[in-house]
């Protein structure tokens, strides 16, 4: 940048840098952003400077499921209504949300925080891999549903858990895959689509 | 060099990054146009309609138009997921191995086709055959030579005098193996000792066809050696670490470890 030459006022010009940070924030957006802001009253903007440094002070990982949480253990671990034989695991926080959207389960969660992606180095010690290991030695789970994303990287992170996961003798199942409610068949791919042959049910309407 | 707006090419998918609400930037390698980075829209959604055609590893048609930065995919449809590749965890991450290396060896847009089918038939390999690190081995012996790196096994890469069975080092520096007295005369810092049977090997898979190198029954500790020279001279020439490799050497202790299931590396 020319020395001489200061586009923007060095405030504005570091709150446009820390948006610029955010995923999917350019450098326009995150103009847009901090001019929005300057235009709005003290109050709306204490707001959401409260609501940052919130998520910061107060959210903590649950010491059972790795869940973001703001309690330790957390609402999930620590209810008597779960089913605590049951242990869904999943990628990321947010696949909880979709999870639970669905209605449909009724056992605990364990957040992996990512999948094993060898070229970006995240290997089994980037992921909460071993405090899954150590909630199974406890011997109170019949069954593990791996519920990594069906890509590749999820695939290989459910073969290798399922290999740690042998000696423990629980139960270990996978989501299961095929065509999507509102989803075209002539546009499904083949791997898609052989599973879904293969794990073709008896029709109950 | 000017390229149609949108244009129609086979791509094996290479790398992938999340980016955007539910978008993914797809690393490409293509026959005829070498590397590209495209994005892909809306792919992560399980109703996508491409989302299983761009899976890593995998071999699709694409329709893709350029973009003022990148180029967008509009269209794909699968050829190969190679399937019996990805059935295993030691077969995929070999393949995952490969193209990375494909990637960190090649810059954007420098078409190079044989290199596009090298890495097609040895992932192709990788889901046919057992030994998976022959089968690698075999893949950088001939990246090596496809990217002009093509290391000196005959003659020694400092006198050219013959190299005779005895004690030799391969140095990475030099471009091949030395013979003992060029490396007791000038040691250079990344030369290691090479038994009489890596160098065999490593000329078998240097010379010979697929067919003859895959008859090849390397022991544990050959193929470690091996393994060993041929990632270090790889590190020295692209100036950083395959990162694949720790997870590689993750599922080989593993395999020690644990019962089997993998296919065991390196064993007959």
């Amino acid at each position: 940048m020319e020395p001489d030459f200061t586009p923007a006022a060095e405030p504005v010009a570091r709150l446009i840098g820390e948006f610029n940070k955010l995923p999917g924030v350019g450098p326009k957006t995150a103009q847009r952003f901090t001019y929005f802001l300057l235009k709005q009253p003290e109050e709306e903007v204490r707001a959401l400077a409260e609501a940052l440094l919130a998520i910061k002070d107060s959210i903590i990982t649950c010491s059972s499921c790795q869940n973001l949480v703001e309690t330790d253990p957390c609402p999930f671990c620590s209810s008597s209504e779960r089913d605590s034989s049951r242990i869904c695991v999943v990628e990321e926080p947010m696949d909880i949300l979709a999870l639970e959207r669905s209605r449909g389960y009724k056992g605990l969660y364990h957040v992996l925080h990512g999948a094993i992606s060898p070229m970006d180095g995240i290997g089994p010690e980037e992921l909460k891999i071993k405090e899954l290991i150590q909630r199974l030695q406890k011997g109170e789970v019949e069954e593990v549903i791996l519920a990594t994303n069906p890509n590749l990287e999820g695939e290989a992170t459910a073969m290798y858990l399922y290999r740690l996961m042998t000696p423990f003798g629980v139960r270990v199942t996978r989501l299961a895959r095929g065509l999507p409610m509102g989803g075209d068949l002539e546009y499904a791919d083949e791997v898609t689509l052989m599973q879904a042959l293969e794990g073709r049910r008896q029709f109950q309407p | 060099m000017s390229r149609a707006r949108v244009y129609k090419t086979e791509a094996i998918i290479i790398r992938h990054q999340d980016f955007g609400e539910a978008d993914k930037i797809i690393t490409l390698y293509t026959p005829y146009i070498g590397k590209i980075t495209a994005i892909a829209k809306g792919v992560r959604r399980p109703k996508s309609r491409m989302g299983g055609h761009l899976d890593l590893l995998t071999r699709s048609n694409l329709l893709a138009a350029q973009g003022k930065n990148l180029d967008i995919i509009t269209q794909a449809h699968l050829i190969d997921s190679f399937a019996p590749l990805k059935a295993e965890l030691w077969r995929l991450s070999c393949g995952l191995y490969a193209a990375e290396l494909v990637h960190r060896f090649t810059p954007e847009r420098l078409p190079h086709a044989s290199l596009y089918n090298l890495f097609t038939v040895t992932l192709e390999r990788l889901g046919k055959y057992d030994k998976g690190e022959l089968v690698l081995r075999f893949f950088e012996m001939r990246l090596l030579d496809l990217m002009g790196y093509r290391p000196e096994l005959r003659k020694c890469s400092s006198c050219s005098g013959v190299i005779q069975p005895g004690p030799n080092y391969f140095s990475s520096a030099a471009g091949g193996v030395v013979c003992e007295e060029c490396h007791s005369a000038r040691p250079l810092p990344n030369d290691r000792a090479v038994s009489v049977n890596a160098v065999k090997v490593l000329r078998v898979l240097q010379g010979e066809s697929f067919e003859t190198a895959v008859c090849l029954k390397l022991g544990r500790e050959l193929a470690s050696e091996l393994d060993y020279v041929l990632r270090s001279f790889i590190t020295y020439i692209l100036e950083q670490e395959i990162r694949s490799t720790g997870w590689l050497d993750t599922l080989r202790r593993l395999e020690n470890t644990v019962s089997p299931g993998l296919s065991p590396p390196g064993t007959p």
